[in-house]
């Protein structure tokens, strides 16, 4: 960790929510915890047996009780993704990000001095570089 | 018959749709009915992004879809055909053009009971469904193609919960 890091408690937090699949939030955010300690920054939302307008509308609900501008999902076709959407529609002041990895959230919650949705965005080019193949099947 | 699977999904589009029923099926399009959706531009262009580029999705009223149809089971690709509720489902079933229905996911909301992980049911859905299954119309559960396949009789008596 570089000696300049704010400690986590000056940081306005959480930042962002991370919604999807199953456990995949939940899993996520707690390898996030294990590896940063900042797991605090990301709300994990699950989803499992709610229909759609219900998705929507507790995503708009953890949105508004935190604050937070910034989405990850893990499916682009996910219905997580498809009610972020629905919620983003004619916001300019949020972002979604859909089909992440662990290194996107690794690189959002290091990265300061931007808005959450500027880290998003970076973040979100860190994840798509991070995936890399080594062996057979060339 | 070129659509597998004649589906009532309230979350239409998503990924056990695209992903678990859509890889294993080969299925090069999805036929998606909606009487909302079907005005709707923006709805279109949402359920589009979800599916990969090879996949198309057609989008049609519960009364359009009926006159469609000989052209979607002309295909030579596979297809689902999707409604979000049992009524319109129903409406396709009237015209005739499904015999085969697929409950893949009605979720929690007030007045509902669960009766599947993934099927919560109003008493008036209940009747909906069990006019479905009237002449000939088999109608059961199943949320991805692995899965148990659930008889109306044994999803309604909450058995498999």
């Amino acid at each position: 960790m570089s000696s300049d890091a704010t400690p986590s408690a000056d940081r306005p937090h959480p930042r962002a929510i991370v919604a999807g699949h199953g456990e995949f939030a939940a899993g996520l955010v707690s390898a996030v915890q294990q590896i940063t300690g900042r797991g605090d920054q990301l709300i994990p939302v699950a989803v499992y047996s709610l229909g759609v307008e219900d998705i929507e509308s507790l995503l708009r609900k953890k949105m508004l009780e935190a604050d937070v501008h910034v989405i990850f999902t893990d499916l682009q076709a996910g219905s997580c993704t498809m009610a972020s959407r629905r919620i983003l529609r004619g916001r300019d002041d949020a972002v979604l990000i859909a089909g992440i990895n662990l290194p996107t959230l690794l690189d959002f919650v290091f990265t300061e001095g931007k808005t959450a949705p500027e880290a998003a965005r970076h973040a979100a080019e860190r994840g798509r570089a991070a995936i890399t193949v080594h062996g057979a099947g060339a | 018959m070129t659509l597998e699977l004649y589906r009532i999904d309230d979350r239409l589009i998503h990924g056990q749709v695209v992903v678990g029923w859509g890889q294993p099926l080969d299925i090069g399009f999805i036929v998606l009915v909606d009487d909302l959706v079907a005005e709707a531009e923006w709805e279109q262009d949402l359920y589009r992004m979800g599916v990969p580029p090879e996949m198309d999705v057609y989008f049609h009223s519960a009364s359009d879809a009926i006159a469609a149809m000989p052209k979607y089971l002309a295909e030579s690709r596979r297809g689902i055909l999707l409604t979000g509720d049992i009524a319109t489902m129903q409406r396709l079933v009237d015209g005739g053009v499904v015999h085969n229905v697929n409950i893949g996911g009605i979720h929690s909301k007030p007045g509902r009971v669960q009766r599947l992980r993934y099927v919560f049911l109003s008493p008036d859905e209940e009747s909906q469904l069990r006019a479905l299954a009237t002449n000939g119309v088999k109608v059961s559960a199943q949320d991805l193609p692995g899965a148990r396949d659930v008889s109306l009789p044994d999803l309604l008596a909450g058995s498999e919960l």
